[in-house]
C-alpha cells in the first residue's frame, strides 16, 4: 500500500501539474506533491525497517534495506529540490528566461521524473527497471533543453542519443539475462523478477551472465556517467536549469548505479569470481582519474561540478567493485553524502549564477559580499565535497581509501593524485568566487537557503555521528550486496 | 538436410532483415529511409508471427500485432508527417565513402556472427540461427547512426536498432515477458513524440536539421 502512494503521488502530480501548471501556485503544488511522496517514502521506510523486506503486487515490486534507503534519499532530495526550484524558477521567469508554458512543462516533467526514478528503484522486474531508466531519460531530455538556446538543445540531443544508445546496450544485457534465467525459471513473467533470479543465481549459465553483465555495465554505466561514456553528463548538467542539474547529479546517477549493483549481485552469484567487481573497479578508477584532470580545465562552474560528480560516481563504482563489508558500506554512505552535498552545491551555484548573470567562473566574484548566505553555503559545500573533515564525505572517502590501500595498494597513486588534483582545482576556483571584489546585485526574490543548509547539516551529522539505526540499516544493505 | 518450412521462412525473413539493414546504411534519401524502416518492421512482424505459429508461443502473436501497429503504421506515419511539416521530404544527404561504410558493415556482420555463436548454441529455440543476424542488424544500425549527420536519419537508425534488439529477443528467447514488451513499446512511442518536438526546437535554434552545426559543446 505504501508503494502505491510512493509511486502514485508523483504520477498524479505529473498529470495535475500538466493541467494546472500555469497557475500562480504551481510551485507550491509541486513542492506539496514532492512532500507527499517524501511522507509516503518515510512510512515505507519505517515499515521495511520494522518488518523486513517484502514484495507486493504479484511480486512485481520489491523493497529491501538497499533500495528503501535510496527511495528515502530520492524522495527527500526530490522534495528539497522542489523547495529550491520555487524561488529559482521565479527569478528565471523574472529575468525573462522562461515563459509560463515552459514552467508548466518543467513542473509536470519534474514529477514524472521522480516517478520514473522511484519506479526504477522499487520494481522487482529487471525489464521494468530498464523501461523506467529509459523513461527517466525521456522525461529529462526536454528539461535539459528548457531554455531553448542552441547550446541547451545540443546538450539535450547529445543526452538523448548517447543515453539512448547506451541503454540499448543495457536492453541487450537484459535480454541475455532473461535468456539465461528462462532455462532455470521457465518462460513467462517470473524469469526477470530479481527475487527469483537471486534465489537461483548459482545455477545461471556463467558465460551468458558474464556477457550480459558487460552489456548491462556499459549500458547503465553510460547513465552513471562512467568514463569513457560520460560525454553527455557535463553538457546536460551545464545547460539545463539548475534544479535539473541537482536532481540529475544527486539522484539519477545513484539510481543508475543501483541498477549496476543489482546486476552485479546476480553475476557474482553465477560466476563465483570477482569478474564483475574487476570491471567496475576499472571503470571507476578511470572515471576518477579522467574527471579530476578535466576538472581543472573547466571555465563554467556547473560544468566543473558535473565533472566532480563523475569523479564521485567513479569512486562509488570503484568501492562497490572492491566489495566486502567496509567498501560496500562506504559506497552506500558515499551515495548518500554525495547526493546531499552535490545538490546543495548546485542550489548555491544556481543562485550565484543568477546573481552574477553568468555561469562562467571568471564572472562570479565576491559572493560573500552580495549574498553572504549563498557564499557561505558554496564555501562549506565545496569543503564538504572535497572530503574535508568533519563532513560525511571524509568518512566515506577515508573508508574507501583505507580498504583500497589494504586490498589493492597499486590503485593508491591514481586515487590520491586524482583527489589531490580535484582538490586543488575546485578549491582555488571556489575561493575566488566566494571572496574577492564584486559588482553583482541582489536577487529580485529571496533565494532558497533552507534546503542548502539542511543538506549540509545532514552531511555534517553523518560525518560526526551515524545514528545506530542508520548504521544498522546500511549494514543490512551491505549484507544484501555482499 | 531437411529444414521445416516454417524455419526456412524465418531464415528468409532474417536474411531480408539483414538486406534491409544494409539498404538503410547506404540510403541517402530521407523518404526512402523511412519506407525502408517500415518494411523492416513488416518483415519483423511477419517473422514474429511465423515463430509464434511454429513454436505455439501464443503471446508472440500479441508481440507481432504490437510490432505491426507501432513500427509499420504508427511510427512511419509520425515520421512522414514530421518530414512533411519540416519540409525535408525530398532531402538527400551527402554521404561520402559509401563503399567503405559497406565494407565496415560486412566486417561487423562477421563479428556479430562470431559473438553470437556461443549463445546460439545454448539456445533451444528454432530461431537460434538468426541470433547472429539480430546482433548484426543492431551493430549496422549503430554504424548508421555514427555515419549520419542529420537528425532524422539518426533517429531512424535509433529505431532500427530497437528493431534489431526486438529480433534478438525473439530469436534467443521467444520474446520478453509481455509487461516488459509493452513498457518498451511505450518508451519508444513517447520517445518518438519527444523527438518530434525536438526536431522543431533544433530547426528553430540552428535553422537546419544538420547536426554539423552542433559543435559548440566540446572539451578543448
Amino acid at each position: 500500500m505504501e508503494i502505491f502512494w510512493v509511486l502514485g503521488i508523483p504520477l498524479l502530480g505529473g498529470i495535475v501539474l500538466a493541467t494546472f501548471g500555469t497557475g500562480r501556485h504551481a510551485p507550491e503544488l509541486n513542492s506539496a506533491m514532492s512532500f507527499g511522496t517524501f511522507l509516503a517514502a518515510v512510512v515505507l521506510t519505517v515499515r521495511v525497517i520494522s518488518s523486513g523486506a517484502f514484495t507486493a503486487w504479484d511480486e512485481q515490486f520489491f523493497v529491501d534495506a538497499f533500495n528503501v534507503f535510496l527511495v528515502a534519499l530520492t524522495a527527500f532530495a526530490g522534495f528539497t529540490t522542489s523547495l529550491f526550484s520555487r524561488p529559482y524558477m521565479r527569478i528565471e521567469q523574472h529575468h525573462g528566461k522562461l515563459s509560463i508554458n515552459m514552467l508548466r512543462l518543467y513542473y509536470s516533467m519534474y514529477q514524472l521524473f521522480s516517478f520514473t526514478m522511484l519506479l526504477a528503484l522499487l520494481t522487482n522486474n529487471m525489464g521494468i527497471l530498464w523501461v523506467a531508466m529509459e523513461a527517466a531519460t525521456l522525461t529529462t531530455v526536454l528539461l535539459v533543453s528548457l531554455y531553448r538556446t542552441p547550446a541547451s538543445i545540443e546538450a539535450a540531443w547529445k543526452y538523448f542519443i548517447l543515453c539512448g544508445v547506451g541503454l540499448a546496450q543495457a536492453l541487450f544485457g537484459t535480454i541475455l539475462l532473461y535468456f539465461a534465467a528462462e532455462k532455470i525459471l521457465g518462460a513467462g513473467g517470473t524469469a526477470l523478477l530479481w527475487t527469483h533470479l537471486n534465489a537461483v543465481k548459482m545455477q545461471l549459465e556463467p558465460t551468458v551472465l558474464s556477457l550480459a553483465f558487460v552489456f548491462l555495465l556499459v549500458g547503465y554505466g553510460t547513465k552513471v556517467g562512467l568514463a569513457p561514456l560520460h560525454n553527455w553528463l557535463p553538457d546536460a548538467h551545464a545547460e539545463g536549469p539548475t534544479p535539473v542539474s541537482a536532481v540529475l547529479s544527486g539522484l539519477l546517477l545513484n539510481v543508475a548505479l543501483y541498477a549496476v549493483v543489482r546486476s552485479k549481485v546476480l553475476v557474482d552469484g553465477a560466476l563465483g569470481s570477482h569478474f564483475a567487481g574487476n570491471f567496475m573497479m576499472g571503470f571507476g578508477l578511470l572515471s576518477v582519474v579522467m574527471a579530476a584532470f578535466f576538472l581543472s580545465r573547466q571555465k563554467d562552474v556547473k560544468r566543473m561540478f558535473a565533472y566532480s560528480s563523475i569523479e564521485h560516481m567513479g569512486l562509488m563504482t570503484f568501492a562497490f567493485g572492491m566489495g566486502g563489508p567496509v567498501a560496500t558500506f562506504a559506497g552506500l554512505l558515499h551515495m548518500t553524502v554525495h547526493s546531499l552535498t552535490k545538490s546543495a552545491i548546485f542550489f548555491t551555484v544556481g543562485h550565484a549564477a543568477q546573481n552574477s548573470g553568468t555561469q562562467l567562473m571568471d564572472g562570479i566574484r565576491g559572493l560573500i559580499k552580495t549574498s553572504p548566505t549563498i557564499g557561505w553555503g558554496l564555501a562549506l559545500g565545496t569543503l564538504a565535497i572535497l572530503g574535508m573533515p568533519p563532513f560525511g564525505v571524509f568518512t566515506s572517502e577515508f573508508m574507501i581509501l583505507t580498504t583500497a590501500m589494504h586490498s589493492y595498494p597499486w590503485t593508491m597513486p591514481f586515487l590520491l593524485t586524482a583527489l589531490g588534483v580535484a582538490f586543488a582545482a575546485i578549491f582555488g576556483r571556489v575561493q575566488l568566487m566566494v571572496f574577492g571584489e564584486t559588482t553583482g546585485e541582489r536577487l529580485p526574490h529571496p533565494p532558497a537557503l533552507i534546503p542548502v543548509f539542511l543538506h549540509l547539516l545532514l552531511v555534517l551529522m553523518l560525518g560526526l555521528y551515524i545514528p545506530p539505526y542508520l548504521a544498522a540499516w546500511y549494514r543490512q544493505a551491505t549484507a544484501l550486496i555482499g | 538436410m531437411n529444414i521445416p518450412f516454417t524455419a526456412q521462412l524465418i531464415n528468409m525473413c532474417a536474411a531480408l532483415l539483414l538486406l534491409i539493414a544494409f539498404a538503410m546504411l547506404s540510403q541517402r534519401r530521407i523518404l526512402s529511409l523511412i519506407n525502408l524502416f517500415a518494411w523492416q518492421g513488416l518483415v519483423l512482424s511477419i517473422s514474429t508471427a511465423v515463430v509464434a505459429y511454429s513454436s505455439n508461443q501464443y503471446h508472440l502473436y500479441y508481440s507481432a500485432a504490437l510490432t505491426l501497429v507501432l513500427k509499420v503504421l504508427l511510427l512511419p506515419w509520425i515520421l512522414h508527417r514530421l518530414i512533411r511539416k519540416l519540409n525535408i521530404k525530398w532531402d538527400v544527404e551527402t554521404m561520402f565513402n559509401i563503399p567503405t561504410i559497406m565494407l565496415i558493415g560486412l566486417a561487423l556482420v562477421v563479428f556479430a556472427f562470431n559473438l553470437a555463436a556461443p549463445i546460439s548454441q545454448m539456445a533451444g529455440t528454432i530461431t537460434k540461427s538468426t541470433l547472429g543476424i539480430a546482433m548484426a542488424s543492431v551493430l549496422l544500425s549503430f554504424l548508421m547512426m555514427i555515419t549520419r549527420s542529420k537528425a532524422v536519419p539518426q533517429v531512424v537508425g535509433f529505431l532500427a536498432m530497437e528493431n534489431g534488439l526486438f529480433f534478438a529477443a525473439t530469436s534467443a528467447t521467444y520474446g520478453m515477458p509481455m509487461v516488459v514488451e509493452l513498457g518498451i513499446a511505450l518508451d519508444v512511442l513517447v520517445g518518438m513524440f519527444i523527438l518530434g518536438i525536438f526536431f522543431f526546437q533544433i530547426r528553430v535554434a540552428f535553422d537546419s536539421l544538420d547536426l554539423k552545426h552542433m559543435e559548440k559543446l566540446k572539451e578543448d
